[in-house]
């Protein structure tokens, strides 16, 4: 050793290492031990040099010296442990267990190297055991400080983690000293590893022996966690990690079964919500690892205790947990491996739970009536034996007791209970149709569904056409007569009244169940449905009026409903579009209501041919051609224009076809939208009208030239189509186009058409690749719009093609909007464009319905209403401040758009600096403003309740004053806010109590119910407040 | 003269024991009235109706179940009207549930009804809140004058203002008229209907403390 010294001294310069060992253990300073490990990484000097430096204080007489002396040693070898030999690391351990056995105020120094050494790969084999057992044997590990208990958490984790072969050769040692290691841990940092090293001790078969019991009560000791972090914790530990991984270890092995379990069924029963919780999830957790012969024993007294939970318990989120719990154990009892002799105990399980519920099913109207269905649901949609078990009994009871009640109340509660045994029947398919435990009931429940059916109370029609639903979707269940006599029902009930309830349930299922009987639809309701429709037109064309009328609307949409398949909108499209074409011709006298009606109806079958490419090109095909023809023949000059005509051209009328054309082309794909557009946009630009049927026209189509302003307005059905295509589909004489569309924009002669030019322009701005073309298309617009708002007769065209153009760029995050956005508040101040202006931001903010939308591919940025919020507000709120009195309200509108469009959580940094212009904004006497403020500041109230203390006084002046406002949605909303306040803190509103009260006295009489609806609540809220009991 | 005493606190508060009546009859509430178009429209007027009376007092939290007046059927909305030139609103309801034999229940149920119409109806309204037997199942059970004091009392002006100044009883008023009423969580009754014995913990650790 001596020679191998000198020779080492010889060759380093050990001499700084030996003044910084000496710093750091006599002269007490820290710094360094840092110094002296990167020395050793660096390669300055070896670990062996280190030790020999630290020579004497390792053997020091004096304990503190001796643990300043181990501790430089454990902080360098916890950096450099990677460099260590394998020799090294032999010496090392020998010489930190033998240090296992010195004083206590040595210990944590030591735990720290050991530490550093069990990171140590070059650790030989054997070595991992001999540390551990060391540790057991001489370290009483609960008198430890926390930060070396956890340090020793730390030793065996990496232990386990890379001597997994060596620790299991302890055998049950090994479990049993950690059972010490852990016993009467408090810290939950602490707890969390141990729950882990127990979890690993398990799921990773290390030997339990015969400590398993042991393990089982140093773990569950702590059940149910009872754990609140302390305010400002910086460890972050919440009391669900403790409860999961706590759950993770209590659930991880059948072998704790025969403990926990009376635990839990213990703690269920406790008073505590979060106990009752935490048991009943750990139960549920348990069923995954369980089997048959653990639950054996305590399956009564579990089913007890759940039941008891489910039948009294006041919280929803208690009877949840228990029906999942039954659930899993159901589910678990359900799939385990019998033996053939063993008893099944499935079946007795489940005939207890039966025993206990049966009989409160026949009491539809007791309180215990849902929990005990929802009992048996819970276990019958566990598994398909359990089904079978549980709807064999209760659906033909159930059957029974419908038939007993003669109540409508009652009988609708039964019907709903069989619906909800249905239903779990679609969790599961059968590959042999006999063994459906359905078909069995199969004829009576079709003639349950029918009864409640043709019963005249709603709610039971509602749950009959619900039961069908769920019958119809059980593939081959319902013979070919079942299903005629369901579509019979469904086609009466489709011409109940447009408003009720079983209505629309019916048009529902009709949808649904057509999709999966497409021919018993079609053969039994579209004939029916095509009849209707030409009784329809021939009454129309007698002029009878509207008793007739709205049968003709109920069928048209019946024929919507059921185009759900292919195969059937093959048939309604044709009925509908020929409709139309019927009404053309004069035969009948039709009003904008009934082509409307039409427009919806072919809307809706667009819709449902979205999903389907090919369906959804033959919708194209067949209905595009068929309504631009008939919106060219109508815009045809005549000598006297039929009535159709002009209905046509209406502006609702057009708007439907919009409508119409929009939903058949946005789901095109590229390829085919690009072949229709080749078709399109010719015809308006050059007037080819080649592939409309039936086109021969007494004269030319010139909407963009100057053919009659009805060709003009048709300018909407090409903007209907050339902004709902893909991004990239090619447009034909794209820039023709663009040029015709501005001029128009900017005519003054038709708004309607001038607005839709305007839309269309903007919508195909937004979609345009960023380029020259681009810009060049954006310049000719600017100078069109600077031009128009220069010139008198056509500022508000010009006005509105900025507002558009200005959206369409704002949506994409083009460069050019925030200069566009800057004109348009400049107009704020304008004296006649002000208001106009103002609305333009409620515009700018909201979403369209025909253009640039999503659906119809323009290009929208998902945050754009934050970014023009925070581009924008700051000048607004400027320019209200520099504004003039009389334009002030200008500049609060448009802010209020803003404000109310913005996601609420954006607005609430904001709001201390809007807030006072926010209240100042109450005080304006413009009712949007008013009500769009008292909107905004709604949700603040229950949000920043401490921010909006601060404004108690001015906040119930406001508001009360505005309760007695003209316009009644103010007034509402008022005493929205009035109740809001409530939410302040109670010390805050105190003293406005009997003030409040007072005033909140006159909205009672309001002439109107719904002000005195808001204001009894709001009133009875300040009654309560800051009185006992509440 | 006010002649609330501990025993009406005690048993419309915080009784104790098991839940009389776990299973009662359950009647469907009535859900929100539809709004018309004519309540819609800003000019005409819509003026206070039987229903509209009915929907302030249906959501009323009986003082001991988790349930509504509606729900229990103390109240119905053809025992409510509105006469209209004098005004009154007379309100009827019965004690369906088995508990409302205890005439402080019955009461108490009086009394959050009376100060429900008194901070939700316009000044101008008289009330006559009062209970009636009727039909209920149990009336046998009871003497013929048992609705007297009762009805007594909620008319007696005086009385109702002397028994709001009685801080526990106003408690149980204000539990009542909450809208998320919690007052029958907090109630330990519900938690201890049917006792299981608790299985035996299983034993310590002894012989790790060798």
């Amino acid at each position: 050793m001596a020679a191998a010294a000198a020779a080492v001294e010889a060759a380093a310069p050990t001499g700084a290492l030996w003044g910084l060992v000496h710093d750091f253990v006599m002269g007490q300073q820290d710094s360094p031990a840092d110094q002296v490990a990167a020395d050793v990484k660096s390669g300055s000097y070896t670990v062996l040099q280190v030790v020999e430096a630290l020579g004497s204080s390792l053997e020091n007489p004096e304990p503190r010296t001796r643990a300043r002396g181990i501790q430089l040693l454990s902080q360098v070898l916890l950096q450099c442990h990677s460099l260590l030999l394998e020799k090294e690391v032999v010496h090392l351990i020998l010489f930190y267990e033998n240090r296992l056995k010195d004083h206590h105020l040595v210990i944590p120094s030591v735990l720290q190297g050991l530490r550093a050494l069990s990171l140590c790969v070059a650790l030989p084999p054997g070595l991992a055991v001999s540390v551990l057992k060391a540790i057991f044997q001489e370290v009483h590990v609960q008198s430890l400080p926390q930060v070396d208990r956890h340090t020793v958490y730390s030793i065996i984790t990496n232990f386990m983690r890379t001597r997994e072969e060596e620790l299991k050769g302890l055998g049950a040692d090994f479990t049993f000293g950690f059972i010490q290691v852990m016993d009467g841990e408090k810290d939950p940092r602490n707890l969390l590893v141990a729950f882990l090293i127990v979890h690993d001790l398990i799921s990773r078969d290390y030997s339990l022996g015969p400590f398993v019991e042991e393990l089982f009560e140093v773990t569950s000791c702590y059940f149910p966690i009872d754990f609140t972090p302390p305010p400002n914790d910086p460890h972050g530990i919440q009391r669900e990690d403790l409860i999961l991984s706590l759950r993770a270890v209590l659930a991880s092995t059948p072998r704790f079964a025969e403990f926990l379990l009376p635990l839990l069924i213990e703690k269920v029963d406790s008073e505590i919500l979060s106990a009752k919780l935490d048991s009943l999830q750990t139960l549920n957790a348990c069923c995954a690892v369980y089997g048959q012969k653990e639950l054996k024993d305590f399956l009564p007294s579990l089913w007890t205790s759940i039941r008891r939970e489910v039948f009294q318990t006041a919280s929803e989120r208690v009877e949840a947990e228990g029906l999942a719990a039954l659930h899993s154990l159901t589910a678990c009892l359900s799939c385990s491996v019998l033996r053939a002799d063993a008893e099944d105990l499935l079946d007795s399980f489940l005939s207890n739970i039966l025993q206990d519920c049966r009989h409160h099913l026949c009491e539809p109207d007791m309180k215990l009536v849902w929990p005990s269905a929802k009992l048996l649901q819970a276990a019958a949609g566990a598994s398909p034996r359990a089904y079978d078990h549980i709807t064999s009994n209760v659906l033909l009871l159930l059957l029974e007791q419908f038939h007993k009640h003669s109540q409508s109340n009652q009988r609708r509660t039964i019907l709903e209970m069989i619906l909800g045994f249905l239903k779990l029947q679609q969790k599961w398919s059968y590959e042999d149709k006999d063994q459906r435990p359905l078909s069995g009931f199969k004829d009576q429940l079709c003639s349950l569904a029918f009864t409640a059916l043709t019963d005249p109370n709603t709610q039971l029609q509602l749950m009959g056409i619900r039961i069908l639903t769920v019958l119809g979707a059980q593939p081959d269940l319902l013979s070919s007569g079942d299903l005629e006599l369901a579509v019979g029902h469904l086609y009466r009930l489709s011409f109940l009244e447009e408003d009720s309830q079983s209505w629309v349930a019916a048009l529902e299922a009709s949808g649904t169940l057509a999709t999966l009987y497409p021919l018993a639809f079609s053969s039994h309701l579209v004939p029916k449905l095509a009849e209707e429709l030409c009784i329809g037109e021939s009454d129309l064309a007698r002029g009878h009026e509207s008793t007739k009328c709205s049968r003709h609307v109920h069928c048209l949409q019946a024929l919507s409903a059921i185009s759900t398949h292919p195969s059937i909108v093959k048939e309604t499209l044709p009925l509908l579009l020929q409709h139309l074409w019927q009404m053309d011709k004069g035969n009948m006298v039709a009003g904008s209501s009934e082509v409307i009606a039409v427009c919806q109806s072919l809307q809706q079958v667009a819709e449902k041919c979205q999903q389907d490419p090919e369906n959804c090109w033959y919708f194209h095909q067949t209905a595009i051609p068929c309504l631009l023809a008939l919106a060219v023949q109508a815009s045809m000059p005549e000598n006297e224009p039929s009535v159709l005509r002009k209905v046509l051209l209406e502006d609702e009328v057009l708007a439907a076809m919009v409508s119409v054309i929009g939903t058949a082309t946005t789901h095109l794909s590229p390829e085919l939208a690009a072949q229709s557009v080749t078709s399109i946009v010719p015809l308006f630009l050059d007037g080819n009208i080649s592939f409309l049927p039936e086109n021969s026209f007494p004269s030319r189509f010139q909407p963009f030239q100057d053919g009659s302003l009805g060709q003009r307005r048709l300018i909407a059905l090409l903007m209907a189509f050339v902004c709902s295509l893909p991004r990239n589909v090619e447009i034909p004489q794209l820039n023709q186009l663009m040029r015709e569309l501005l001029e128009v924009s900017c005519s003054h002669i038709c708004p309607f058409s001038s607005t839709a030019a305007t839309k269309c322009f903007a919508g195909l701005l937004n979609k345009h690749p960023a380029g020259q073309q681009l810009d060049e298309f954006l310049q000719l617009a600017m100078d069109k719009v600077e031009a128009g708002l220069d010139s008198r007769p056509c500022r508000s065209q010009a006005f509105t093609l900025l507002l558009w153009i200005t959206k369409a760029l704002v949506l994409r995050y083009h460069p050019l909007s925030s200069c566009l956005t800057a004109r348009l508040m400049g107009l704020l101040s304008d004296p006649e464009l002000g208001p106009a202006a103002a609305d333009g931001f409620s515009l700018l903010m909201s979403d369209c319905t025909d253009v640039l939308t999503r659906a119809g591919h323009a290009e929208v940025r998902i945050m754009f209403r934050q970014r023009f919020f925070t581009d924008n507000v700051p000048a607004l709120v400027q320019g209200f401040h520099a504004a003039p009195r009389d334009v002030k309200p200008n500049y609060l509108k448009g802010l209020s758009h803003v404000l109310n469009r913005l996601p609420k959580p954006v607005l609430l940094p904001e709001l201390p600096t809007l807030l006072s212009l926010l209240l100042e904004a109450l005080s304006c006497s413009d009712c949007v403003v008013q009500l769009s403020t008292l909107s905004c500041l709604q949700p603040l109230l229950l949000e920043a309740p401490q921010v909006m203390s601060l404004h108690i006084d001015t906040l119930v002046t406001k508001f009360l004053n505005l309760s007695s406002s003209p316009s009644m949605a103010v007034r509402i909303a008022a005493l929205q806010c009035m109740h809001a306040l409530t939410r302040l803190p109670t010390p805050v509103l105190l003293p406005y109590k009997p003030q409040v009260i007072r005033a909140l006295a006159k909205p009672l009489d309001d002439k109107k119910r719904l002000v005195r609806k808001e204001a009894v609540s709001a009133r009875g809220e300040w009654f309560l407040l800051g009185s006992p009991g509440t | 003269m006010v002649g609330l005493g501990s025993e009406m606190v005690g048993g419309g508060g915080a009784s104790v024991g098991l839940l009389e009546n776990a299973n009662p009859l359950i009647y469907q509430r009535s859900g929100e009235r539809p709004v018309t178009a004519g309540e819609e429209d800003e000019e005409f007027p819509d003026s206070i109706d039987a229903r509209e009376i009915f929907d302030l007092i249906r959501s009323i939290n009986d003082p001991e179940h988790p349930l509504t007046l509606e729900e229990l059927n103390v109240v119905e909305q053809v025992q409510v009207q509105v006469s209209k030139p004098e005004n009154t609103v007379p309100v009827v309801f019965k004690p369906t549930i088995l508990h409302c034999i205890h005439a402080h229940h019955s009461t108490l149920i009086g009394l959050s009804i009376r100060v429900k119409l008194l901070r939700s109806l316009p000044q101008h309204f008289k009330m006559d809140v009062h209970v009636t037997l009727g039909t209920v199942p149990w009336s046998m059970y009871i003497s013929v004058g048992w609705c007297e004091p009762v009805n007594k009392q909620l008319v007696d002006k005086e009385w109702v203002a002397a028994a709001l100044e009685n801080t526990p009883v106003l408690e149980v008023v204000n539990q009542c008229l909450s809208s998320r009423s919690l007052a029958w969580l907090l109630t330990p009754s519900l938690h201890t209907g049917v006792l299981v014995p608790a299985p035996p913990r299983a034993h310590s650790l002894v012989f790790l403390n060798r």
